[in-house]
């Protein structure tokens, strides 16, 4: 049996790609597009969204259709093209300072109309084009380029958000259980309605450097660790929760689609 | 074929005229003095085949009209000020990405949240240099509840034709005033629909343009697969940091809107022919400026209008033309600053003496306020 390899839907000669070495973004992209070819996706029926950050460049590598917009705003312009065309499959790339901090508001209402989009949210814990400053998701007390002495803020959890907005489809992944990641993205992909995969990625450039993880083996390591079953999870007590955090898939459920119900409601109003 | 007439509400003259022009995708977001437009679409669209959303806000609103201009929508949005000011980044981006679509921007008072029931004109400046980095905008002003109706179609037009977006700048009054309207028949209006690339869809780059100045423009989910980014690209849509490249791309951004403005500055003129002063107004004040300009007459003074439909690009020839017959121009606007006003002047020199008419209060200027100005003396 072959495997999927994803490289129809790399542009040619864009290797390497612009991202430091020990970056999670490249294992998160070959992932999607060994995803998209299991799929079938062409470049025709795809469009890739992406925002503004190291992850958003991910379009630049891509010969699917794609929109590069402003920062945090990418599912607000995936938002009308798949409101408009619904046979199209959108994907939206966004970081967790584009998805979340900046975007956090279109995040939740892009969950709760349930629109058909998979929105992949790599969190890399912290602001990695702009020279790694402090974001929603950086946990409390790491430092960063502007938590020098420690975050005072509590994290956000981007899952935790999405499910209850409103999401049909939630998972966690990291780059290091890369087989895991693609399936999860695959099953994303696969999913009506809203479906989030937040990918948990190294960035020994700024949050490993400030956080004694400098060193890429170290980050991978470290998600090696801390990225658990629910099962595995559950058995931990409180105190030895901190720090870890549960992967595979956490929500599953099948209300209709934006899409679905604007059709019905369409229908509706022609009959009026 | 006959013409249906009714009584409706500029606001509903301009979702009318957006549906007609072929608009089939709004998304927005509710604000006063625009909140019709939105509820006039959200019946109209569903019934013709379109889709109506509401967004989180502005800035959604700006992008998912964006997105569903690239999957092939005819597309729009309405707001005013606050609204408008949000969008502003996002606009930049249509720009950039030359995305065919329609901003409608009732003005109303401000500073900041203002009166917000209150009609104002004190957006022109924003809607011409509002945005960072450096563009040129497409802007058209309506007086009445018909061109509230085809100056909308024109909007769809020359967003159409030449890829870009383009401002609606209407005021409070003409958006909420009620006026007969007399329907153009369909077909009756010339309704222009984007070009489409005619190469195979290997060759084809979306921001290459042809000897019209004006790329092609297909839709995603079509045979032709493309890219549109809000960074410096070259012809194939993809990054391209080259300084060649960006001083070409933000020229011809800019040149295609300079190459055709003959056509998209479009003006009336009214008494013009034997004046001795003239009244230069755009929106709503023109009906004010027209009142005056008659009661002056009577009183012996021979007045004459020129109204701004276009007003990006600020209509400097067709103003000019005019600067010989006179030596006395009357400007009445709804800000402090003189924002036409000052365009006027840079128009025709420190020579001709630029009379100002402001008011900046969230009330209507009258046609008594613009003769006490033109009986100055």
């Amino acid at each position: 049996m072959t495997h999927a390899t994803g490289l129809k839907y790399l542009k040619n000669g864009c290797l390497p790609l612009m991202w430091c070495p020990g970056c999670g973004h490249g294992i998160t992209l070959g992932n999607m597009l060994r995803a998209f070819e299991e799929l079938d996706f062409t470049n025709e029926n795809t469009v890739v969204v992406t925002g503004i950050g190291c992850w958003g460049k991910a379009d630049d590598y891509l010969v699917t259709n794609a929109l590069h917009t402003t920062h945090g705003r990418a599912l607000a312009f995936a938002t009308g093209v798949k409101a408009y065309n619904p046979k199209l499959n959108v994907v939206v790339l966004m970081g967790d300072g584009d998805g979340v901090t900046i975007g956090g508001n279109h995040f939740i209402h892009a969950a709760r109309r349930n629109i058909d989009l998979t929105a992949i949210i790599v969190n890399n814990y912290n602001y990695g084009m702009t020279g790694g400053q402090v974001s929603a998701t950086t946990p409390s007390d790491r430092r960063t380029s502007t938590t020098v002495y420690g975050n005072p803020e509590r994290e956000l959890d981007v899952c935790a958000l999405a499910e209850a907005a409103g999401a049909n489809y939630v998972a966690r992944g990291t780059v290091y259980h890369g087989w895991d990641l693609k399936n999860l993205i695959k099953e994303g992909l696969s999913k009506k309605g809203f479906s989030l995969v937040e990918v948990v990625s190294p960035c020994p450039t700024h949050f490993g450097r400030n956080n004694n993880m400098k060193v890429a083996v170290k980050m991978l390591n470290w998600l090696k660790e801390k990225g658990v079953t629910k099962e595995k999870y559950a058995q931990l007590t409180d105190s030895q929760k901190d720090g870890y955090f549960i992967i595979g898939k956490l929500v599953d459920r099948d209300a209709p689609d934006y899409n679905t119900r604007y059709e019905e409601i369409r229908a509706r109003a022609m009959g009026s | 074929m006959e013409r249906e007439t009714r009584l409706v509400q500029g606001n509903q003259a301009i979702a009318e005229g957006a549906i007609y022009a072929g608009a089939r995708f709004y998304a927005g977001y509710p604000i006063t003095p625009s909140s019709e437009i939105a509820e006039e679409c959200s019946k109209l669209l569903p019934k013709v085949g379109g889709v109506y959303m509401q967004m989180e806000d502005e800035i959604a609103s700006i992008a998912a009209m964006v997105g569903a201009s690239l999957a092939g929508a005819k597309s729009f949005t309405a707001t005013s000020g606050p609204g408008f000011s949000l969008m502003q980044e996002n606009l930049g981006l249509a720009v950039m990405g030359e995305v065919p679509c329609v901003i409608i921007n009732v003005q109303r008072a401000g500073p900041s949240t203002g009166l917000a029931t209150k009609p104002a004109q004190s957006d022109v400046m924003q809607v011409r240099w509002g945005r960072h980095g450096d563009q040129s905008i497409i802007a058209l002003s309506p007086a009445t509840v018909e061109e509230c109706f085809t100056l909308t179609v024109k909007a769809f037009n020359f967003a159409e034709k030449y890829r870009v977006p383009v401002v609606l700048a209407a005021d409070e009054i003409v958006a909420h005033m009620r006026e007969n309207l007399s329907y153009p028949a369909p077909g009756e209006l010339e309704i222009v629909d984007r070009k489409k690339p005619s190469v195979s869809p290997e060759e084809y780059k979306p921001f290459l343009p042809e000897d019209d100045d004006i790329a092609p423009l297909a839709a995603y989910g079509s045979e032709y697969v493309f890219h549109v980014t809000s960074s410096m690209h070259g012809y194939d849509g993809y990054s391209n940091n080259n300084p060649a490249n960006a001083e070409w791309r933000v020229a011809q951004l800019h040149r295609k809107i300079e190459r055709y403005r003959d056509e998209i500055v479009m003006t009336k003129t009214f008494d013009t022919e034997d004046m001795d002063i003239l009244l230069i107004a755009f929106g709503a004040t023109t009906r004010a400026a027209r009142a005056a300009a008659l009661q002056a007459r009577e009183m012996g003074i021979k007045a004459g209008v020129l109204q701004l439909l276009t007003i990006w690009p600020f209509p400097d020839k067709e103003i000019a033309a005019l600067g010989p017959r006179i030596k006395t121009v009357v400007v009445p606007e709804m800000n402090y600053s003189g924002q036409v006003a000052g365009e006027v002047q840079r128009v025709l020199g420190p020579n001709i003496e630029i009379r100002r008419v402001n008011r900046y209060n969230g009330t209507i200027i009258t046609p008594k306020d613009i003769l006490k100005v033109i009986n100055k003396e």
